[in-house]
């Protein structure tokens, strides 16, 4: 054993290192990208890692080797669970041989995410077992354990965790790659009867994986984690939490006295433990996040058994039916559970000045930021929709560019399109979509809309990266996690496969032909794509930076105002323009559309025009 | 001991370097440390905040009240994180803003000297660097980061000293920026 200091996702993947996993797929998603990048940092050469086209893919890979009887893990968030519910919800009806733990990061806030759902539901409805981890150590410890589960009951099993703990930091003590499990799988035994799904084996399996939950049940009631903090006085009142929210409920309950109950295996439900906790109550108060399991469960034990107790908690109003906990909510949440008449600690502040306004934007010299400026100015006057999709590139909704007029989940935007043009054929219709997504997603949009005779333009924003969620290869980039250099998958040749005859590739950096491309290309028929191919900026080194020649800038304000890069800022006279040198990447787009020509000095990376960052 | 530190910025500014340096050079002196970041989409130039806690702790997060030391990267961010000082603590502020584009393409308004005015008359124990200052003296706007880090050292409420900073500072940065460092962490003597 030895100490390190650790973010929980790094936590889990050296723990699911320790308990010896064979392989590990997952598709990037914040908050739980970290876990499959540490397998593959950390990896001691035995480990099979890949960043699969999407969650689907991962699910399938890590299910098809845990048929042959290695540990498998699969990575996601949790929306990418929607994605990969298509095999899990049938998986869970043949089981596996080898361990398997589907490892899915929630995210209340939601601060990077589309929902705010709960996989702890998504357990319950698939009847897969869940593991909720509250702190960082916790998910060290637990992820093993939660192999040995799986492995036992021959079912894949969910760990998850919350943003707090993937990306809390604690130092831990963690095994030496001496001390990890050496699991070595039979390989995979023929027997159709138990690999092949046909309805026959449903209806037993499902007979069978009811009986086992019940007796997971009564395992989990026994489970170390699931826990019962006694009260010193006798007492009346508890606490039911989970998650990041035990830590909370600790924290701010230094100074009370009540019962405490934490859930670390919210399905199957630990029903007898909470009937333990029960005892003697009159009223609980759940404290968490996203959805009201433990509510709803406990409600539910209540009227199993005829107890006469209050569960209060979401539905009664008592804590936030949406959004983040935090120590505060916790706090002002128990206090009036209990009665108590809170004084507020310290003096208030005196109300602040107007706080800056930060939403997040793209990057200064972010190339995305080029392609939708020049589609834009391309289109001026014309009647148009711009249907986003998920990464980098939905912060083109924001003011000036203003280019994102709907996003709804990956991929999604082709589709979005696609019917606003059979709604209202009059309108232009484009969809964007960048690289990675349209490789995990995007591909059965476009056939759809090919083949069903659509009129929209796709335009491919090609960063030559996964960039929203720290730079991940993908089969457009020609390298693989595991280091290898391999052959990328074309996506002009995609296209042409398809059947699209206007596939044009361009440098949205070259504002001119950018903005004639994107005429041209719209006043073809049919469905036509653009891919804009500059590499993300972070792939990139930055060679000249522009700069304003205050003697020729006519103080117009138009990059400022029409282009959005942070590195444009207001001079020292606080009406010409400057440019921030920590921040310009030399992409010269604003000297481009200076009117009097006022900006040089920028040059772009050569590399970087030619795609290779990557290589 | 037990100390509640909050660092809080503009996304790209930093403060997780910062963040982690205070986190090594506790946890070599055995300290417990628990911390939570910010990562994400709000690391495009969205508000970012860590929180330290050192010392034995439930959870991570500190509550409004609680923090011994507050490190801002900018004073509009120091401003929005104040209300998580606890009586008494000190706040490390860099003086240099950082326009919002939002602010820029005139969709808000954004006044820093009344950020710095308000920090001035409701923190006791504040420290202003001044960033371009600093900036002009190390010749690199770099290592603000490092700078704030002296000052916080300095400010007495960080629980650690110089020389525990210096020596997780030679583990996490190549040799060859050693010196660059020292200079910045020494600045604000
Ligand atoms: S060249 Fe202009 S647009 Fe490009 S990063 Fe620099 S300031 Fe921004
Ligand atoms: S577009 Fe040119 S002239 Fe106008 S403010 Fe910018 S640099 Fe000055």
């Amino acid at each position: 054993m030895h100490k390190e200091f650790l973010m929980g996702n790094e936590a889990i993947a050296l723990g699911a290192l320790a308990a010896g996993v064979n392989l590990v797929a997952g598709y990037p998603g914040t908050p739980s990208t970290e876990v499959l990048e540490t397998i593959a940092k950390r990896n001691p050469g035995n480990v099979y890692v890949e960043w699969s086209i999407n969650e689907k893919a991962g699910m399938e890979v890590a299910a098809g080797a845990a048929y042959a009887g290695a540990r498998t893990m699969v990575t996601m968030k949790q929306v990418g669970l929607n994605v990969a519910s298509d095999p899990l919800m049938s998986l869970e009806y043949i089981g596996v041989k080898g361990g398997m733990v589907v490892l899915v990061a929630d995210d209340p806030g939601p601060i990077s995410s589309q929902t705010e759902q709960d996989t702890r539901t998504f357990g319950m409805f698939s009847k897969v077992p869940v593991f909720d981890p509250c702190s960082v150590n916790d998910a060290y410890e637990m992820i093993q354990e939660a192999f040995e589960v799986s492995e036992k009951h021959g079912t894949p099993v969910i760990f998850r965790a919350t943003t707090r703990v993937d990306h809390g930091y604690e130092a831990i003590e963690v095994k030496d790659a001496e001390e990890y499990k050496s699991i070595k799988p039979e390989g995979f035994v023929k027997d159709s009867g138990r690999w092949v799904i046909f309805p026959r084996l449903s209806v037993k399996n499902h007979a069978l994986i009811e009986k086992r939950n019940v007796e997971l049940a009564d395992e989990f009631s026994a489970y170390s984690r699931n826990v019962i903090l006694k009260e010193k006085q006798p007492c009346k009142k508890g606490i039911a939490t989970h998650g990041a929210n035990f830590g909370y409920v600790k924290d701010t309950c230094k100074e009370r006295d009540l019962r405490i109950l934490r859930v670390a295996t919210p399905f199957p439900f630990p029903e007898k433990l909470a009937l333990e906790f029960l005892e003697g109550l009159d009223e609980v108060l759940c404290v968490e996040e996203l959805d009201p399991v433990i509510e709803r469960a406990l409600i539910y034990v209540c009227g199993k058994y005829g107890l006469n107790v209050k569960i209060r908690g979401k539905k009664t109003g008592d804590i936030p039916a949406s959004g983040e906990n935090t120590l505060e909510i916790v706090d002002a949440a128990i206090a009036k559970f209990l009665g108590e008449s809170k004084v507020p600690k310290g003096d208030a502040l005196a109300a602040p000045p107007a706080l800056p306004v930060r939403p997040p934007v793209l990057c200064a010299g972010c190339p995305h930021r080029a392609s939708f400026y020049a589609v834009k100015m391309a289109m001026k006057g014309q009647k148009t929709i711009y249907c986003g999709d998920i990464g980098c590139y939905t912060l083109g909704n924001a003011q000036p560019l203003d280019m994102c007029d709907t996003c709804l989940c990956m991929g999604a935007g082709i589709g979005i399109a696609q019917g606003v043009f059979h709604t209202e054929p009059d309108t232009k219709c484009f969809a964007f979509v960048g690289d990675s997504t349209f490789f995990a997603s995007g591909i059965t949009g476009t056939i759809n809309a090919f083949y069903n005779q659509a009129d929209l333009t796709l335009v491919i924003l090609d960063n030559s990266t996964t960039a929203m969620t720290g730079h991940q290869p993908h089969p457009g980039t020609g390298r693989t996690v595991m280091g290898q250099v391999v052959e990328k998958v074309s996506m002009e040749k995609v296209l042409r496969a398809i059947g699209l005859t206007t596939v044009e590739t361009v440098d949205p950096l070259d504002y001119a032909l950018s903005v004639e491309t994107v005429k041209r290309v719209t006043a073809e028929p049919g469905v036509k794509a653009i891919i804009f191919r500059s590499p993300c900026i972070a792939l990139t080194k930055p060679s000249g930076k522009s700069a304003v020649d205050p003697a020729k800038c006519i103080a117009c304000g138009k990059c400022i105002r029409e282009l959005g890069c942070p590195a444009l800022i207001l001079g020292e006279d606080g009406k010409k323009a400057k440019i921030d040198t920590s921040l310009c990447t030399g992409c010269t787009l604003c000297e481009q559309i200076c009117p009097v020509k006022a900006i040089a000095g920028g040059t772009k990376n050569d590399t970087a025009k030619e795609g290779k960052a990557n290589e | 001991m037990s100390k509640s530190i909050i660092l809080c910025g503009v996304g790209g500014q930093g403060t997780i370097l910062a963040s982690r340096l205070i986190a090594s050079a506790a946890m070599k002196k055995n300290l417990p440390i628990k911390t939570a970041e910010t990562i994400g989409m709000a690391q495009r130039g969205g508000s970012v905040f860590s929180h330290l806690r050192i010392g034995e702790a439930d959870t991570p997060l500190i509550a409004k009240g609680q923090a011994d030391l507050i490190i801002a990267f900018e004073p509009g961010e120091a401003v929005r994180q104040l209300p998580f000082l606890r009586k008494g603590g000190a706040v490390v502020v860099s003086s240099r803003p950082v326009m919002p584009v939002s602010a820029m393409i005139g969709k808000s308004t954004y006044d820093a000297n009344a950020m710095l005015t308000y920090l001035k008359e409701n923190v006791e124990h504040l420290t202003i660097v001044d960033a371009d200052q600093a900036a002009k003296d190390l010749g690199s706007a770099k290592t603000l980061n490092v700078v704030l880090l002296g000052a916080a050292i300095r400010s007495g409420e960080l629980g650690l000293d110089e020389e525990e900073i210096i020596q997780a500072m030679k583990e996490r940065i190549p040799e060859k920026l050693w010196n660059m460092n020292l200079q910045s962490l020494a600045w604000s003597k």
